[in-house]
């Protein structure tokens, strides 16, 4: 009689404990990064910031996986859904295919992705997938706008990683913003073919400074840290990308070009964790504060000039100007 | 030599790889410690992350199957002398070539299309090993400069080929275009778009590693691989023919990494995806062969071991949020061990430890 009188007060226990855990447990959240992995100064990291927020501002609970080759994604991302995540992220447009199999494959859990978008039919057969995408053109715009308000020379250079529409993007904007401020400006452009290699950055930089540009704008990754080193060692200006790189040369980084990856998913878990959620894309850009520049004391633009780009983030959020998103040939073929 | 003999050679012979694995889970240990994570939560997370379902044993599976290959591919090499370090760059044509006949051969029935893709990426590996093969028997070049070369040729020329000629135009990320269904290794639990991904590859695998066992110990061609990698001079001396067994023992080694890149496509991906750096397969391999002892059948239980850990330190990162340095500590702690064999062989020379590990010390003896 006491053994069954322990065992249903066991039992009453257990259940009482999983429904008041079902109503109340914080939300689960891991994110999954490309190979890229943390300690890259912008983009993945700036993705933890947002991650760390969620844990601070609404209690989640949680982690993270680093992949070591693009035949992870699937079994990083898988892994998170079957230990119970309720939003799994994926960093990095790389991740779509993979993020596609296995949020049809999981259809009780929700998936986010950084930099990638799917289409309606997509998001209508797989119902738990949320793509953000990021305007970056309209962010290089204003810093393309700075350039051309800082160059003394009327030379200034672009230097991207590999060559993709998603950084052809960077260049668009860059080139516009350049352009629509001084079309007699000329711009050097270069792919370097890697988003790995600062001894690259810096050769391709180097270069351009000799060949007499003095803002050089990059959008490749660890490469540009090479492009940040040759612009300290030369005493010119440099502008970075994704999170404000002014700490890896404070007199030397013009300004950066801000691409609040934190902003995506602290914003997209809150969109998918709610019970009536819709697959769709969400856009960031100026409008949305998903991009940017610097204008806190680390900025090394003019006033003038900061004033005058925001004239012009004005006129992107208000639609009056639409910012290109491949790359213009000459300053001529600019709208 | 007696059954008694012959198993405490196989234990002894054991004795050193569990050692090191044990010192390497050890030295793991201590760095969490350092880190200020729990060593006993990640070592649990480890073991659920790689056995805890059928889910965890089907991925894990899916971590060792290319280590067994590039496993072998160094193996073979080392039998003859040659130092592999070129698997790396003959898994990825291997993976091109495989995801390039994968789409092209649509149409044929399964029985043609699966294995001329297989052997398409086998094909593929073998001749980006004939290169520094060829180079090496004929002119003396030494094959590691060339093997790493090729590796940096394969990568880039991967690149280009993902991002224009066999790009799928209808996604904007860098893939190929997946292969036909008739191109796909069987998936053991549920269909092509199973989230089990164990697969047919496996036992390829396996067979590939009897294969090399008996190419290596049972034929004339291996006998020839393994005087050469002994003495080359001696083997010249004996008629052997030193060009044509380096350079087929290059390409055997090519082959095996080919057959990787070929399984990884057929088995798992399904299509290429372009690679920002070298997946280190091959580059795990050299370790794989390393704690093998360059034996092909022990090469099965070594990259059990690395594909353990490698599966294991992605799920300690995820479950027990250890940073994933720490599961390189371990394994590079492995691969040191095996490598300071003289020192373990001297710890084993302790009473308490020879008894643990059934290990005769000073009874050594290397029958190959």
């Amino acid at each position: 009689m006491k053994r069954v009188l322990v065992l249903i007060l066991a039992v009453a226990l257990v259940a009482g404990l999983t429904v008041s855990g079902s109503t109340q447990r914080p939300p689960k959240v891991g994110i999954v990064f490309d190979i890229g992995g943390l300690g890259d100064q912008s983009f993945n990291d700036s993705a933890y910031v947002g991650l760390k927020r969620l844990e601070k501002e609404l209690g989640a609970q949680i982690t993270y996986m680093e992949s070591k080759t693009p035949s992870d994604y699937e079994p990083n991302l898988a892994s998170l859904a079957r230990e119970g995540y309720d939003v799994v992220w994926g960093i990095g447009f790389l991740m779509a295919d993979a993020i596609k199999k296995v949020a049809s494959q999981f259809p009780n859990t929700r998936f986010g992705i950084i930099d990638s978008e799917f289409t309606d039919e997509e998001y209508a057969a797989l119902g738990n997938i949320l793509g953000v995408v990021y305007k970056e053109h309209e962010g290089s715009f204003l810093v393309g706008v700075l350039a051309a308000l800082t160059t003394k020379t009327d030379k200034v250079g672009f230097v991207g990683g590999m060559q993709f529409a998603v950084i052809e993007k960077f260049e668009a904007g860059f080139k516009a913003g350049v352009w629509k401020t001084n079309p007699n400006i000329d711009i050097l452009t270069n792919y370097t073919g890697s988003f790995d290699d600062p001894a690259k950055g810096k050769t391709v930089a180097t270069s351009m400074f000799r060949q007499g540009a003095d803002v050089v704008f990059h959008a490749a990754g660890a490469t540009g840290i090479g492009v940040i080193e040759a612009a300290a060692e030369l005493g010119k200006w440099a502008i970075g990308v994704d999170s404000n790189q002014a700490h890896l040369a404070p007199k030397n980084v013009l300004n950066s070009m801000i691409k609040r990856v934190d902003i995506g998913v602290f914003e997209g878990t809150k969109m998918l964790l709610e019970p009536d959620f819709k697959a769709h894309t969400m856009v960031m850009g100026i409008a949305e504060d998903g991009v940017g520049m610097v204008t806190d004391l680390s900025n090394n633009a003019s006033l003038s000039a900061i004033a005058k780009a925001q004239e012009w983030a004005e006129k992107i959020k208000s639609g009056e100007y639409v910012v290109p998103e491949t790359p213009p040939a000459k300053a001529a073929d600019l709208q | 030599m007696s059954r008694k003999a012959g198993s405490i050679r196989v234990r002894s012979e054991l004795a050193v790889p569990l050692m090191a694995v044990v010192v390497g889970l050890l030295f793991g240990a201590l760095a969490m410690i350092l880190t200020g994570t729990n060593p006993i939560r990640a070592y649990a997370a480890l073991i659920r992350g790689c056995f805890g379902s059928r889910a965890d044993l089907s991925e894990t599976s899916v971590y060792v199957t290319p280590l067994i290959f590039t496993g072998l591919s160094i193996a073979v090499a080392y039998k003859a002398g040659l130092f592999n370090i070129g698997a790396e760059g003959q898994l990825i044509v291997g993976m091109v070539a495989s995801a390039i006949v994968g789409v092209a051969g649509a149409g044929l029935p399964r029985i043609i299309h699966l294995p001329l893709t297989l052997a398409s990426g086998m094909l593929a590996g073998a001749l980006w090993a004939f290169v520094p093969g060829i180079l090496k028997a004929k002119f003396g070049v030494h094959e590691v400069v060339n093997s790493i070369m090729m590796n940096y040729i394969a990568l880039y020329l991967s690149h280009y080929l993902v991002t224009g000629p066999i790009k799928d135009p209808n996604i904007a990320a860098p893939y190929s275009r997946e292969i036909a269904n008739t191109a796909k290794l069987t998936r053991f639990f549920g269909g092509f778009g199973s989230s089990y991904r164990f697969n047919s590859g496996l036992l390829i695998a396996i067979a590939a590693a009897l294969l090399v066992y008996y190419i290596l110990y049972r034929t004339t061609l291996g006998y020839e691989i393994r005087a050469v990698g002994h003495n080359p001079d001696a083997a010249r001396y004996a008629g052997i023919s030193v060009a044509r067994s380096v350079t087929l023992s290059m390409m055997l080694a090519g082959g095996m990494s080919g057959l990787a890149g070929a399984v990884q496509v057929c088995g798992i991906q399904y299509k290429f995806l372009d690679l920002f750096a070298f997946e280190g397969f091959g580059f795990d391999g050299i370790a794989v062969a390393l704690v093998a002892k360059g034996h092909p059948l022990a090469v099965l239980g070594s990259a059990s071991l690395f594909g353990i850990l490698q599966r294991g330190s992605q799920m300690m990162q995820g479950i027990a949020h250890v940073p994933k340095q720490v599961a390189g500590i371990v394994q590079a702690v492995v691969v040191f061990m095996v490598a300071a064999e003289g020192l373990i062989e001297g710890w084993l020379r302790i009473p308490v430890l020879s008894k643990a590990f059934g290990h005769r010390a000073g009874k050594e003896e290397d029958v190959r």
